[in-house]
């Protein structure tokens, strides 16, 4: 993607000063950042510097860490998803999370992927309900594999398989936005090119972020790529610029290796 | 009799100690004198010559005690032979010391076999009871047909004892003891069974920290009262109240009913289910948690869907666990339901039940090889495998629900 497209392409998120605090101890201090609505953006940096606090920012998880306070403001398409009048349930419908080990619900594949439309009532019935589970499982590369065993537990699928399952499952509520935090940590190298792979075409239609620790998956996939270090943001930019001419120090230290 | 087993016990722990401090002394003298870095070249550290010591002694004063005991010495001879033996076992234990002499190897060979022996004995207190119950319960079987007993549709033990009497076979039919025990159990998980689940959905998932720091423990003294406690509030208060409730309604119901018992029972195995599921739930790992709210998914749906649903196999194992503890509950039962054997589903009739029957088999005058006494048997054997085959059953199914999450 050349700089010209991202310009055009529309802003998904706009944080202004975003601040987060765990029992009163500031582990994000403030940031202001904006984020594609199309295409991948890469939050990369050393371990604790904040990019899971950030990540679950966007979909207000957040909110269920007790002792967790954030403050800031979020805006997504121009609406202040912090807003007291704003429905952090609804919120999570629209935006999406794959978390850093798969976590299949103890039910069947089949089970797993309805989950979400069931309870939003996205499907008036059985065979529109198999329609979207079929189309989400095939979305995420794994319908090939299960078709013939929907029926089995979830938590019985290799990891690989399991990471796309809850993949699926994520993107069978049609969220616009998918939120990542190290999706191929457990994975082998593979089950992470299938997931990059996806996660490229999934782009094409979602706004995903995605946290990795991994230089060359960020250089990879994502358009944008943001350094965060010690709760700041560091720098945030272009993938490309960054990886090739980093214009902090910082940022040039760990991405050839130097901390982190 | 009290003065002289404590001076006794004080004789032997002071032999044993002294002899523990002389040996462990020779031992590092011994290794102080075999010059710089001797100390490697001995198997074992001082303690352990000195905890050798100090068992060898030990065991030898022991042994003069029991052949005082069988020679029939009198007590100060006896006091004199266990110092002289224990002396010279200690002397004995310490001459051993030396750098080849394998002291931890003997001290430990000591504690495992001790450590065997208590558990030995524990297994075979058990083999035991259930050998005499088996073997007791095969008289019994001699006397009344086996099918007589699990078919049997009367239960009238007491006519067999006068045998001057006429009607005096008695009766041993089992099914109305069982059907007693089985409606008040029913009962009691009615009760139990969702006031326990949504205590503990509310502490593992509602209650703040603070709250269930509370909660918990004050829910877990109900778990320590003792059930003759609960049988007499069944007896005294829950009777009563049931009977003039049922009055106002106008209809009789006795003060000693299924119903009562089984409410009493119920109330008592709440902190059973309601502690056992709250550790279940608490197994369902955040991470499900997580992956329902990022959904978009409310908290009761979390709830329901999610972790209830992942805990459901563990849930019920507790639930099991706590109907085999409500069938063996005996103080509650004799207090509260009653010694006649009705056979009725009616949970507002007097009922009895194995546990009752047991008691009252056994309690009174006795000749212990009648067909009466050796019903208990019978009984207690039955009891014995319904809750042996529960606990089995709630195991294999806890067990399999934590695997899912390992
Ligand atoms: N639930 C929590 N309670 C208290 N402190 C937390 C919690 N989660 C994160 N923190 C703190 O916030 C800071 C940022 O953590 P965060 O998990 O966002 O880092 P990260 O960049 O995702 O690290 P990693 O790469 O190791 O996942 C850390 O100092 C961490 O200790
Ligand atoms: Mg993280």
């Amino acid at each position: 993607m050349s700089k010209i497209d991202s310009e055009i392409s529309k802003i998904k998120f706009t944080c202004k000063d975003v601040r987060v605090a765990y029992s009163g101890k500031e582990a994000l201090h403030g940031i202001n950042m904006a984020i594609d609505d199309r295409g991948v953006t890469a939050f990369i940096g050393p371990s604790g510097c904040g990019k899971s606090s950030f990540l679950r920012v966007f979909n207000r998880m957040n909110d269920t860490i007790a002792g967790c306070t954030v403050t800031g403001e979020v805006y997504m398409d121009g609406q202040d998803i912090y807003a007291p009048s704003l429905d952090p349930v609804l919120l999570r419908a629209r935006v999406g999370m794959v978390f850093q080990k798969p976590n299949p619900f103890p039910k069947s594949i089949y089970d797993n992927v309805a989950y979400g439309p069931r309870i939003h009532g996205l499907a008036s019935n059985k065979a529109e309900l198999d329609h979207i589970v079929e189309k989400s499982l095939q979305r995420a590369g794994l319908w090939e594999e299960v078709k013939d065993r929907l029926k089995d537990s979830g938590t019985g699928l290799s990891g690989g398989q399991q990471q796309r399952l809850v993949i699926a499952r994520a993107i069978a509520v049609s969220p616009e936005v998918i939120l990542m935090d190290e999706p191929a940590s457990a994975l082998d190298p593979i089950a992470t090119a299938r997931l990059e792979e996806l996660i490229e075409e999934l782009s094409q239609k979602y706004c995903i972020v995605i946290v990795t620790h991994s230089m060359a998956q960020a250089a990879r996939i994502s358009q944008r790529t943001a350094f965060f270090h010690m709760g700041d943001l560091v720098e945030y930019g272009l993938t490309t610029n960054i990886f090739t001419n980093p214009a902090d120090p910082r940022t040039q230290d760990y991405i050839t290796g130097r901390t982190g | 009799m009290l003065n002289s087993v404590f001076l006794l016990v004080l004789v032997l722990a002071a032999l044993m100690a002294a002899s523990f401090v002389f040996a462990r002394r020779k031992a590092k003298a011994t290794v102080v004198a075999a010059g710089e870095g001797a100390g490697l070249i001995f198997h074992s550290q001082p303690g352990y010559y000195g905890w050798l010591a100090g068992i060898v002694s030990g065991l030898a004063a022991l042994m003069a005690l029991v052949a005082g005991a069988n020679l029939s010495l009198n007590p100060w001879m006896t006091l004199t032979l266990m110092m002289v033996v224990g002396l010279a076992g200690s002397y004995f234990a310490a001459s051993r010391v030396s750098a080849e002499f394998r002291a931890r190897t003997y001290v430990e060979f000591f504690i495992k076999t001790l450590l065997v022996t208590c558990s030995l004995i524990a297994v075979f207190t058990t083999v035991g009871i259930i050998l005499s119950l088996v073997f007791e319960s095969f008289r019994f079987f001699q006397e009344v047909s086996f099918l007589d007993f699990l078919t049997g549709l009367q239960w009238s033990p007491q006519t067999a004892m006068r045998s001057d009497q006429v009607g005096q076979s008695g009766a041993f039919g089992a099914i109305p003891v069982f059907t007693g025990t089985f409606l008040i159990m029913a009962i009691a998980i009615v009760v139990a069974a969702p006031i326990g689940l949504l205590i503990a959905i509310y502490l593992s998932e509602y209650a703040e920290k603070r709250t269930r720091k509370i909660v918990k423990p004050v829910i877990e003294i109900l778990a320590g009262v003792p059930t003759v406690v609960y049988g007499f509030f069944a007896l005294m208060t829950v009777g009563p109240a049931i009977r003039a409730l049922a009055e106002t309604m106008g209809f009789s119901v006795p003060t000693q009913s299924a119903i009562t018992a089984g409410l009493v029972m119920g109330i008592m195995i709440i902190p059973f289910v309601s502690s056992l599921s709250d550790d279940v739930i608490n197994a369902v790992p955040q991470s499900m948690r997580d992956g329902s709210y990022a959904l978009g998914a409310t908290k009761s749906e979390t709830m329901t869907k999610v972790v209830f649903a992942g805990a459901l196999p563990g849930i019920i194992g507790a639930l099991l666990l706590a109907v085999s503890r409500a069938i063996g509950e005996t103080m509650i039962v004799v207090l509260a339901a009653g010694r006649a054997a009705n056979l009725t589903g009616n949970p507002f009739e007097a009922v009895t039940t194995v546990t009752v029957q047991i008691v009252a088999l056994l309690t009174g005058d006795q000749e212990f090889d009648s067909a009466k006494t050796l019903a208990a048997f019978a009984l207690g054997l039955m009891l014995f495998i319904i809750t042996l085959v529960l606990n089995f059953i709630a195991l294999i199914i806890v067990r399999r629900y934590r695997a899912r999450y390992e």
